[in-house]
């Protein structure tokens, strides 16, 4: 480049307009095949999101009107649906961390040859259809179901409880499906942590209990706030399963949505319940966002 | 605890097993207080096993390690206050370099000020002093490797272990370090276990070298013996170059190769086959007319290749019983080599004083 630029005298450097042209190519011919992705996501996403967006501020007279944003401050019910929600989807998020990172440490400590069939038994669930297990829930909780049988044969209770049909089922079978999505980014990230971390803590004086705290659960964190956010965020839209095992006593947004749309069939108050949940969910992930960042900069690239 | 900087090991048929094999088969070693030992052999001969063992990441099946009077062997690694470097560093990402290196006079309930000042003397010692507050990641390979060390030694351990703490590094930096250790070895008198595969590592930096291949020792001793009179024809044939010439008995007594007299008699008269191991640099190139006079053993033969290295060069030379030779030489402008070409026909000289005679084990 040198060479040409002094003998040449001029600012061009050798194939540098080719260069450069080559490289804008490049870059329109990757824009060009997103495009099709990026139609995908405009069509069935911002289209629809838009409409109801639309509709939440068209009142019962077919004017634009903020009567369904007033109705939801206004009627208690509304707050009660949301409170709903979001106890739901944290005491499930909390369950799921409590049974799920002891999975996933277990599943992350296996040798080779198991940790296939025990992914196996973590992902067999995640492939079968959500109603067939919401319903085999129902089978094993119900008054006569499995679970009491069982518990009142071997004497732990006298007369069923009850266990679906209310809060206690709900959680149970929303933990159950929500699971899988807790432990495959924890078990990433603690596949992701070398054993020679655990090593060193021990071998500079870490008794196995400080090891875990001070090493290997800040390692393993990033996993768990992902894998948690995901199934708090999935829990906040969650229809079929607290439909069916809340049996309408558990009444969350999606239920709530369903309930308007189906009795009173009044689109706009049904939009604007949509709006105010979709608006809490993106605000949930963006304090998560700066939590998160503020995190990996404490926390480094664990 | 007394005041002493260092402890010695004592490690008495100590013995391991992965299935039908052996990593360590009654390993019988005696680390000196304060010294510099090396585990030197290939992947897969146990000098890791061994160096695990010491710190407790794995479980012997049988025998002992003593820590100047204490029985380690069943003491959890946690309990056992030897510092150690990991071949990955294993630095924790989560914590700067102030936490890491502090993370075991915190572990030891030292007071933060007290803290503060260790941590801050180990980072001056690694030369890195007020670097404590970057993270991990902002750190190079070379200053990862003095974090690591600092941590291990910042809790004044009487023992330290090292896996291979240099082999990430590039080969400038690589050497740089292994001066370096040394003078922090010298510096802190700590009773050092060293593993590494590459042997010019360490005959640089070893007090003595423990030459361990499937899982024995082979030869135990100072770099110099190491290299001068290798114990066999594993010792001889790992540690530097050589070329191994197996030698006949002759009904006088005398071990010859081919025409030449190696020596009148053997080292050893209940042992019969010996194995000359000749070092290229030791070899001469002599004039071509040269006679088998008392200071040399003469070989001839031809020279098949002549290779320029830089500092050194070589020469492979075939001889007339079919063995090839290598020699090597400087590269000044004196030196008799300089001047071999493919094809030339040579004379190599061997002085007698430099002779290197091994028990051959080519009966196995």
């Amino acid at each position: 480049m040198t060479q040409t630029a002094s003998t040449t005298g001029q600012a061009q450097a050798l194939n540098e307009v080719a260069l450069a042209g080559q490289e804008r190519r490049e870059q329109w011919t990757l824009l060009g095949l997103s495009t099709p992705a990026i139609l995908v996501i405009a069509i069935v996403v911002l289209v629809p999101v838009g409409w109801l967006f639309y509709l939440s501020f068209v009142g019962s007279d077919g004017e634009f009107s903020l009567e369904h944003y007033k109705k939801m401050i206004e009627y208690k019910s509304y707050a009660r649906v949301f409170m709903t929600t979001f106890q739901v989807s944290l005491l499930t998020t909390l369950i799921c961390i409590l049974l799920g990172y002891p999975l996933a440490y277990f599943l992350a400590h296996l040798p080779g040859r198991w940790t296939g069939l025990f992914m196996l038994a973590v992902l067999l669930p995640f492939w079968t259809s959500l109603l067939v297990r919401t319903y085999a829930w129902l089978v094993l909780l119900q008054r006569k179901g499995l679970l009491n049988d069982l518990a009142m044969q071997i004497g732990l209770w006298d007369s069923p409880i009850k266990l679906v049909h209310n809060m206690t089922g709900t959680l149970i079978g929303m933990a159950h499906i929500m699971l899988p999505f807790l432990v495959l980014p924890l078990y990433g990230a603690m596949k992701k942590i070398e054993p020679d971390m655990m090593h060193a803590a021990s071998n500079l004086g870490a008794s196995p209990i400080r090891s875990f705290w001070n090493v290997y659960f800040p390692l393993s964190v990033s996993g768990l706030v992902a894998g948690a956010l995901i199934v708090f965020v999935l829990c906040l839209g969650f229809y079929v399963t607290p439909a069916v095992l809340g049996g309408g006593r558990v009444v969350m947004v999606a239920t709530q949505i369903t309930a308007i749309l189906e009795y009173r069939f009044d689109w706009g108050a049904a939009s604007a319940l949509g709006v105010v949940l979709l608006i809490a969910t993106i605000g949930v992930l963006y304090l998560a966002g700066r939590f998160f960042k503020f995190d990996s900069a404490l926390f480094g690239k664990g | 605890m007394d005041n002493t900087t260092a402890l010695p090991i004592s490690i008495r048929s100590l013995t391991k097993k992965y299935g039908d094999l052996f990593a360590l088969k009654a390993v019988d070693l005696e680390i000196r207080s304060g010294e510099f030992l090396t585990l030197l052999g290939p992947s897969g001969s146990g000098k890791t096993t061994l160096l695990m063992a010491i710190a407790g990441f794995n479980h012997p099946d049988s025998g002992s390690i003593r820590f100047g009077d204490a029985e380690m062997v069943l003491t959890p690694p946690h309990k056992r206050d030897v510092g150690m470097v990991f071949q990955s560093y294993a630095l924790f990402p989560h914590m700067s370099v102030a936490e890491n290196v502090g993370f075991p006079l915190k572990l030891r309930g030292m007071a933060v000020t007290e803290r503060k000042a260790r941590v801050e003397e180990a980072l001056d010692t690694v030369q890195l002093s007020g670097l404590g507050k970057r993270g991990i990641d902002q750190l190079s390979g070379g200053q990862r490797q003095r974090v690591a060390l600092a941590r291990a030694f910042v809790f004044r351990p009487r023992i330290l272990l090292m896996d291979e703490p240099l082999s990430a590094l590039d080969k400038k930096l690589r050497e740089q370090m292994q001066i370096e250790l040394k003078h922090i070895h010298r510096q802190l008198g700590v009773t050092t276990v060293y593993v590494t595969h590459d042997q010019r590592e360490a005959l640089t930096m070893s007090d003595r070298i423990a030459v361990i291949n499937h899982g024995e020792l082979a030869q135990v001793d100072t770099p110099e013996a190491i290299y001068n009179k290798p114990a066999n024809e594993f010792v001889a044939d790992f540690i530097g170059e050589s070329t191994m010439l197996q030698l006949t008995q002759d009904s006088a007594g005398r071990l010859t190769f081919g025409d030449s007299v190696v020596a009148s008699e053997a080292p050893d008269p209940s042992h019969k086959d010996w194995s000359l191991v000749i070092r290229p640099e030791r070899l001469r190139v002599l004039a071509k007319d040269a006679s088998a006079g008392d200071r040399h053993v003469i070989f001839s033969g031809t020279v098949t290749d002549a290779v320029f290295q830089g500092e050194t060069a070589f020469a492979l030379v075939k001889l007339t019983g079919g063995s090839t030779l290598v020699v090597r030489f400087g590269t000044g402008a004196v030196s008799e080599g300089s001047r071999l070409e493919a094809g030339q026909s040579v004379s190599v000289g061997l002085i007698r004083d430099d002779l290197i005679l091994i028990p051959s084990d080519s009966a196995q």
